[in-house]
């Protein structure tokens, strides 16, 4: 295993084609067991490509990805392992709409992980009280609201038992009030030592609770610093001009 | 174990390109296995039949008649001919249902959403009886029920003595060219010329000036103006060769089988219900604030259908439309059950029967209606590129 | 200030309700509208009366020949006559009670599987689609003590409801294979399962028909001669299970890309995610289509006539060529277009009640 160096994703020069196009341009990224990272930039920069490449829902083409000492290839049944170790939540949640809060949140577990159904119920719920929404446990998904739905999305992802979240612009679709109560749960899971790498306009909390703010552009990444100093002191002229734009008003 | 460093067999086992590689291999052989098999077989059978195998049979005697035939043709041409002859009696049956369907269908469409309740109610009925009743059935009502009540060739129903009809069929005078008549159609080419450069001039026009013109009225005029005019101008170039009752039945002029008017009628109707629904939730799928848009621009009724919700019901519309189309055509083999003489009737049927040559003709009447399914599948890929909304 | 009184409602004016105000609205708002209302009443008469006349008033329903028939309207006699024919073709008689109990058996399924509110869906779908067929097979065919009873004595509506019913359910498997093999990944797959879609629903369903009763026998080792119905059946589900995957198609593309994101993202396999998310959602957007597909396989059903099976149609047909009964094609072919019409109508009512239950129930 590679606890020597304390990594639990690796990047290293990684490269990603869309036909001609070149979305990811010598990726490389270290996170630490437990580091929170805040990925930002303009739309169409590469970073929700490169969150998904690491459960590789999008192939890249060149360098190595190594979740948790394991390198994703070509090979189904580590694809399988990376899945069951990486969380992810997405822009639209992704529920399931035929099936209940509870049984999103049990699929996984139990067809996945083989867990017993009790035991995968109980578990569920444990985290369903965690994102504070136990009582609509039986609710279909169509019948909550944005903000109870992409917490249901967190809490089915946290019964994986993952190692490391990934948020896909987890706050884009909903409405502004809706947007705290899932950022706290965000803050929350933060604090309890998650690794989380999370892509977001969030500026507050990506002050708040992260331990590095990468800004990507037209697929490189630009600049990567401790909130403070991204914030405060920006290095590159382009990324000063992002700042300006987001939190200019 | 560390799983990057596992023995290369269950690496290829579970590595995914090579997982689909073995598949499709797999499914490849077994196909091809299928395939050989079978044609082994028919091999065989064929042998042991003592039935010839090959296309030979296209170029011998064919030694029967036809009853409606667009070419030339009599018992001595060729096989190979009567394919082209119940082809081409295919393609005229589906021409003029295509024809008649699509006009039968954009009223009974616009019939379904007209201000009008009795309207309304009277086209929702015709398209819920016939469209839940099979085409078979309807073919067989039009040539068994309605088209015996017609009467002998003797007591035939006459128009103006040139037009007759009975239990034989409809008779119509056929115009035989006469001298002059080259002279006659190059003056009816020049006025489509005239009419489509005046097209031309009235757009730009438009463009330009911004004046209108009544293009559409002013080519019907020019249109209509130039055949009865031109005709008398140019001498009668046409005299009509008009039917006559000679013994049994009536030779000369153009003779509509009987068959033909069954089939036609039957699928019109049948093929038009499922146009008037094309139609009809075509118009309604352009939104009522286009409508209310138009309004409130002033745009008037007429302008407001042609300009804005036709332009986007069209769009809705031509690829169902185009597959009812392919649907009619593949409906009209069902003339072998009334005897008119398309391909599976000719083709299929009789020449069949002749040869006993199943897998060559299946497959040479497959491969037309293949062919005319690609060709239509390919407009229709063409048209939805072309007329897709540009959107993000 | 004085305090604010809303005024009392008017009722509204007679030209905006009641059954003035719904004529003047509906019937007759502008010179060619109250045109085209008198047009189509007047046409709607001329044509409704001499035909209800003809079929009830003037009929004759009861007799055993066509002597009977002397009031110059419908003779019904010649349906009622043969009626069990149309019905059973050549069943034998003794035996009708199989043909009644299959069929009973299946509107308790229908029923059961149809209707909301009744509970325990699952069970009844995994006997109608096990147990049922066995049984209907059995009691059809016969066998297990149970007189045998072959194909070429079937025939009537009970045939044509036969051949509609298996190839319907037959060809739901095969369509789902082949709308997935027609997504997948693999280019010798798609191209195959194309291949096979594309071919079936591009050719008229008569030229499949004449290549199963006339091309299929050399197929096999021998050429064996199989059973007729079973050629058509062969035939028949083949051209659906065409159709039935373009319908599993428009299913799957209804599904939104995150639902299959979500599944490879929590790690499911390829099957689980199909079986577990994807076709448990995309059958239930399906199941219009399918009764779509229904509708047009039992109006198809009919072109079996053509290579000489007796269903309804057929039955019919042969009634008509009777010596004894000649004359009477309007009443017999009216008779058949009646009952398909009853079955296609309510089918094509039930599948737009589910259309519409569709359209509302994802919403909150």
């Amino acid at each position: 295993m590679t606890q020597e160096t304390g990594n639990i994703i690796t990047l290293k020069n990684v490269n990603k084609w869309y036909g001609e196009f070149h979305v990811l341009k010598d990726i490389n990224l270290d996170v630490k067991m437990g580091e929170k990272i805040v990925i930002c930039g303009p739309s169409g920069s590469g970073k929700s490509t490169m969150i998904r490449c690491i459960n590789h829902l999008e192939e890249h083409q060149e360098g190595d990805i190594i979740v948790d000492g394991v390198i994703l290839n070509n090979d189904l049944k580590n694809i399988g392992k990376i899945r069951k170790e990486v969380g992810m939540v997405f822009q639209h949640f992704n529920l399931f709409p035929h099936l209940t809060v509870l049984q999103n949140c049990t699929l996984a577990p139990i067809w996945v992980k083989k867990m017993p159904q009790k035991e995968a119920e109980k578990i569920a719920m444990k985290f369903l009280e965690r994102v504070k929404i136990p009582d609509q446990a039986n609710k279909f998904p169509g019948q909550l609201s944005g903000g109870q739905q992409q917490r249901v999305a967190i809490a089915r992802s946290l019964c994986m038992n993952p190692r490391v979240m990934l948020f896909d612009e987890p706050t884009s679709a909903l409405d502004p009030e809706m947007i705290k109560e899932v950022l706290d749960v965000m803050v929350e899971l933060a604090g309890e030592g998650m690794t989380m790498l999370c892509v977001t306009h969030e500026m507050g909390f990506a002050k708040k609770v992260a331990d590095r703010v990468i800004f990507m552009d037209a697929g490189q990444i630009i600049e990567e610093n401790e909130p403070e100093s991204f914030f405060n002191n920006p290095q590159s002229e382009r990324t000063k001009l992002f700042l300006s734009q987001v939190l200019g008003h | 174990m560390n799983p990057n460093n596992r023995n290369g067999l269950s690496r290829l086992f579970y590595n995914p390109t090579a997982r689909s590689l073995f598949f499709q291999a797999l499914i490849l052989g077994l196909l091809l296995y299928f395939v050989m098999t079978i044609v082994g077989n028919v091999m065989t059978n064929l042998h042991q039949r003592g039935i010839s195998t090959g296309f030979g049979f296209l170029s011998q005697p064919a030694g029967f008649g036809i009853s409606q035939t667009l070419i030339e043709y009599n018992e001595t041409f060729s096989f190979g001919r009567t394919f082209f002859v119940g082809l081409l009696n295919t393609l005229l049956v589906s021409f003029l249902g295509v024809i008649a369907a699509t006009f039968l269908g954009v009223i009974i469409g616009i019939s379904r959403i007209s201000p009008n309740w009795m309207l309304r109610k009277i086209s929702m009925v015709y398209v819920e009886i016939l469209r839940n009743i099979p085409l078979l059935l309807q073919i067989f009502f039009w040539y068994y029920v309605v088209l015996q009540t017609l009467p002998r060739p003797r007591d035939s129903l006459s128009f103006g003595e040139s037009i007759f009809i009975n239990i034989r069929g409809v008779f119509l005078p056929k115009p035989v060219p006469d001298a002059g008549f080259s002279f006659y159609v190059a003056l009816l080419v020049a006025s489509v010329v005239a009419v489509v450069a005046l097209t031309i001039w009235a757009k730009r026009r438009m463009r330009d000036t911004g004046q209108q013109f009544p293009v559409f009225w002013t080519s019907i005029a020019i249109l209509l103006g130039t055949a009865v005019i031109g005709f008398f101008i140019t001498g009668r170039p046409m005299v009509l060769d008009y039917p006559e009752l000679r013994g049994l039945n009536f030779r000369g002029g153009i003779t509509i089988l009987p068959e033909l008017i069954a089939l036609w009628f039957a699928l019109t109707i049948y093929t038009s219900t499922y146009i008037g629904e094309i139609v009809r939730s075509g118009i309604e799928s352009v939104s009522h604030g286009q409508t209310e848009a138009c309004r409130a621009l002033g745009i008037n009724e007429g302008q407001r259908m042609k300009l804005v919700i036709l332009p986007q019901a069209m769009r809705v519309m031509i690829p169902p439309m185009t597959s009812q189309y392919l649907n009619l055509t593949k409906n009209s083999s069902l003339a072998t059950a009334i005897g008119y003489p398309d391909l599976v009737s000719v083709f299929a049927g009789t020449t069949l029967n002749q040869t006993g040559q199943a897998i060559e003709i299946i497959s040479m009447t497959m491969m037309v209606y293949l062919t005319i399914s690609i060709l239509v599948s390919m407009f229709m890929n063409w048209f939805n590129r072309r007329v897709a909304l540009v959107e993000r | 200030m004085s305090e604010f009184i809303p005024k009392p409602a008017r009722p509204a004016p007679a030209t905006e309700i009641g059954v003035i105000g719904w004529a003047r609205k509906n019937l007759f708002s502008s010179i060619p509208n109250a045109a085209i209302t008198l047009l189509t009443v007047y046409v709607l008469w001329s044509v409704l009366v001499p035909f209800l006349s003809w079929a009830f008033v003037n009929a004759d329903w009861v007799g055993s020949t066509r002597a009977d028939c002397t009031s110059g309207g419908a003779c019904w006699v010649f349906i009622s006559v043969r009626f069990n024919l149309f019905m059973y073709g050549f069943y034998p008689e003794d035996s009708y009670w199989r043909p009644n109990l299959t069929f009973i058996l299946l509107i308790g399924f229908l029923i059961w599987l149809s209707i909301p509110r009744i509970p325990f869906k699952k069970i009844g779908a995994i006997l109608a689609l096990t147990v049922y067929p066995v049984l209907a097979y059995v009691l059809l065919y016969g066998g297990f003590g149970l007189e045998v009873i072959p194909t070429h004595r079937w025939g009537g509506l009970m045939l044509t409801l036969v051949l509609a019913l298996i190839g319907i359910v037959v060809a739901i498997p095969i369509g789902v294979i082949l709308a997935l093999g027609r997504r997948s990944e693999m280019p010798v797959v798609r191209m195959v399962c194309v291949i096979f879609i594309e071919f079936w629903r591009g050719v008229p369903l008569i030229t499949i028909l004449f290549m199963a009763s006339v091309m299929l026998p050399l197929f096999f080792v021998g050429g064996t001669d199989a059973d007729k119905l079973m050629r058509a059946l062969i035939g028949i589900v083949m051209f659906q299970s065409a159709y039935m995957a373009e319908v599993v198609r428009g299913g799957l593309q209804a599904l939104s890309k995150g639902q299959f994101e979500g599944a490879d993202a929590l790690g499911l396999s390829y099957w689980q995610k199909m079986f577990l998310v994807v076709l448990p959602q995309a059958m239930k957007i399906m199941i219009p289509g399918i009764v779509n597909t229904l509708i047009s396989l039992f109006k198809d059903t009919s072109l079996i006539v053509i290579i000489g099976l007796l269903d309804i149609l057929g039955m019919v047909g042969q009634a008509l060529a009777d010596p004894a009964w000649l004359g009477y094609p309007a009443e017999g072919y009216l008779f058949v277009a009646f009952t398909f019409w009853i079955f296609c109508f309510s089918m094509s009512r039930y599948s737009i009640y589910l259309e519409n239950k569709l359209n509302t129930g994802h919403k909150r």
